[in-house]
């Protein structure tokens, strides 16, 4: 048995995982609750947000994001992929930065026009 | 000139409400905002987890605000940046300054205040100790980090575990700095459980509850930050202390809202919220004047900032063309116990519409509790809750059929499920 609190939404439900009979999840009020249980436990995901470099924009940085999860032990070596990019305004929120980080299937997204 | 609408404030609260007037037939609708661009403070909050209500879906601040910024963009809406008002008068007339007019005078049918809040600062809460570099509110050093781009430290201790401290303790960590811990002087937590888990937990970051910063060392920069654990009257016990090596000391303890002119314009304010006492049209005690989002009470879901901006503009766009909104008859919503405040705080019973929401926030940790609307002895209605918690603002809605109930004043409270 497992205890976890689900971060999908606001309501943080506290779940209870049953490992040994298949991951059953108990404690969700929603499917959702249910398949992050399970994940969780598995292998854990997270979307990282931050910011890369922009020239000519209103500020310095623009910031980006991973349009789907990534797997929770590469979140560091994707903030590294950031480092040292710099793009040109103007450009529009979604524009693809890099395609399939670390052969994720996730791509880095713009998350505002600038 | 002359404008039917309009809004001081471009953050989240404002556009919605100056949307939403417009939709609801104000035909000249202003919004004044004072930074660079619309948005507010969602554009530095470059994180996801937003409009999961509104939308549906898991947006970032910024690409929230993009959304509104473009529906507002559909339509003629006018709007001024980089403009600072200065005052608004009893008749709201709104004189401002921008480096494009200069100074200006604009006459409102209706006015909508929408200024959100204010970080609380080391002043406000007196922590004791030298008064060196390397302390910052966290909003502030959001900013820095998201938008100018300036890193604020290399090792730093959070202070308040709200949740903009949860999320500026893994902002800092991806960053490149260590986070020595969160500090919160509760015995729980005033933040969403899943920014624990996905702000902490994910990082290893400790979260130390009932401790606060007692002592701060360093001449010209931060060099340490001694914590003590608190009683249960949070004062620090002695021989409790842990002394952090760390150059920056970040501050997450509570958000104002921002009243200055709403004051100056003999706004009638609430000493719970901080913000104007507001009727179920998020009219001030000032006719012709409304208020929403974190100017009247600090809420934790943009979402819901959102939702009452919509309610203010609708209510505001009615006044301008009716003047329909007279507050005569009137039912006060009163605390009882549990409730630290209700928005809104009045109810106008000769203006009822056909549903209404109302804002609470309750004073502890609860578990299996009703909130329970009552006149007198008589329950109007009762809504089961599982989980309730200071950090989390609640919600509940009276339909009409309820609301015709009400002839006096209310009172909402917590009570035990039987």
């Amino acid at each position: 048995m497992k205890e976890m609190i689900c971060i999908l939404c606001p309501v943080g439900c506290h779940l209870t995982i049953d490992i040994e009979n298949n991951y059953k999840v108990t404690g969700n009020s929603c499917p959702k609750g249910e398949v992050y249980g399970k994940e969780e436990l598995i292998a854990p995901k997270r979307v990282v947000t931050s910011i890369i470099r922009v020239e000519g924009g209103i500020h310095h940085m623009v910031p980006v994001k991973t349009d789907k999860p990534i797997p929770k032990e590469l979140i560091f070596d994707c903030m590294n992929l950031l480092k040292d990019i710099k793009i040109k305004s103007p450009r529009k929120v979604g524009d693809v930065i890099l395609e399939n980080i670390l052969g994720t299937d996730s791509n880095i997204v713009l998350t505002r026009d600038i | 000139m002359k404008y039917d609408v309009v809004v001081i404030g471009g953050g989240p609260a404002g556009l919605a409400s100056a949307k939403s007037a417009y939709e609801n037939g104000a035909k000249k609708v202003l919004i004044l905002e004072r930074d660079k661009e619309l948005g507010g403070i969602l554009q530095q909050c470059i994180h996801n987890g937003f409009g999961l209500h509104k939308f549906k879906e898991e947006l970032t601040g910024p690409e929230y605000a993009q959304r509104y910024v473009e529906m507002v963009k559909g339509y003629p809406i006018e709007i001024k940046l980089e403009t600072m008002v200065l005052n608004i008068s009893q008749d709201r007339v709104i004189s401002m300054i921008n480096p494009i007019d200069g100074y200006q005078e604009v006459q409102a049918g209706a006015v909508i205040l929408a200024m959100g809040c204010r970080e609380r600062t080391r002043g406000a809460i007196a922590i004791p100790g030298e008064r060196p570099s390397g302390i910052f509110t966290a909003g502030a050093a959001q900013r820095y980090i998201n938008m100018e781009g300036y890193m604020v430290g290399k090792k730093a201790v959070i202070l308040g575990s709200g949740d903009i401290g949860l999320i500026m303790a893994r902002r800092l960590t991806l960053e490149g700095a260590k986070v020595e811990a969160v500090v919160e002087l509760m015995p729980f937590s005033g933040g969403l459980n899943r920014n624990i888990v996905q702000c902490l937990d994910d990082f290893g970051i400790p979260l130390l509850l009932s401790h606060t910063v007692v002592d701060i060392k360093g001449r010209d920069r931060l060099k340490k930050v001694v914590v003590a654990k608190v009683d249960e009257n949070r004062k620090p016990i002695p021989g409790t202390e842990i002394e952090y090596d760390c150059d920056t000391l970040l501050l997450s303890v509570g958000l104002i809202p921002e009243n200055d002119l709403s004051k100056e314009a003999g706004v009638n304010l609430d000493s719970r919220t901080n913000g104007p006492i507001v009727t179920d049209s998020m009219e001030t005690s000032i006719p012709g004047v409304f208020a929403c989002g974190n100017v009247v009470h600090v809420h934790d879901l943009v979402d819901f900032v959102s939702e009452e901006g919509e309610r203010a503009g609708k209510f505001a766009a009615c006044y301008v063309s009716a003047e329909n909104c007279k507050l005569e008859n009137v039912s006060n919503i009163k605390n009882g116990d549990g409730i630290v405040y209700t928005v809104p705080q009045m109810i106008n019973l000769d203006n009822l519409q056909n549903k209404l929401e109302i804002f609470m926030r309750v004073n502890n940790v609860y578990k299996n509790k009703k909130i329970v609307v009552r006149e007198g002895d008589n329950i109007i209605a009762s809504f089961k809750r599982v989980h309730l918690a200071p950090g989390e603002m609640e919600k509940i809605l009276l339909p009409e059929v309820l609301l015709k109930r009400i002839s006096k004043d209310i009172t909402i409270e917590l009570q035990e499920v039987i």
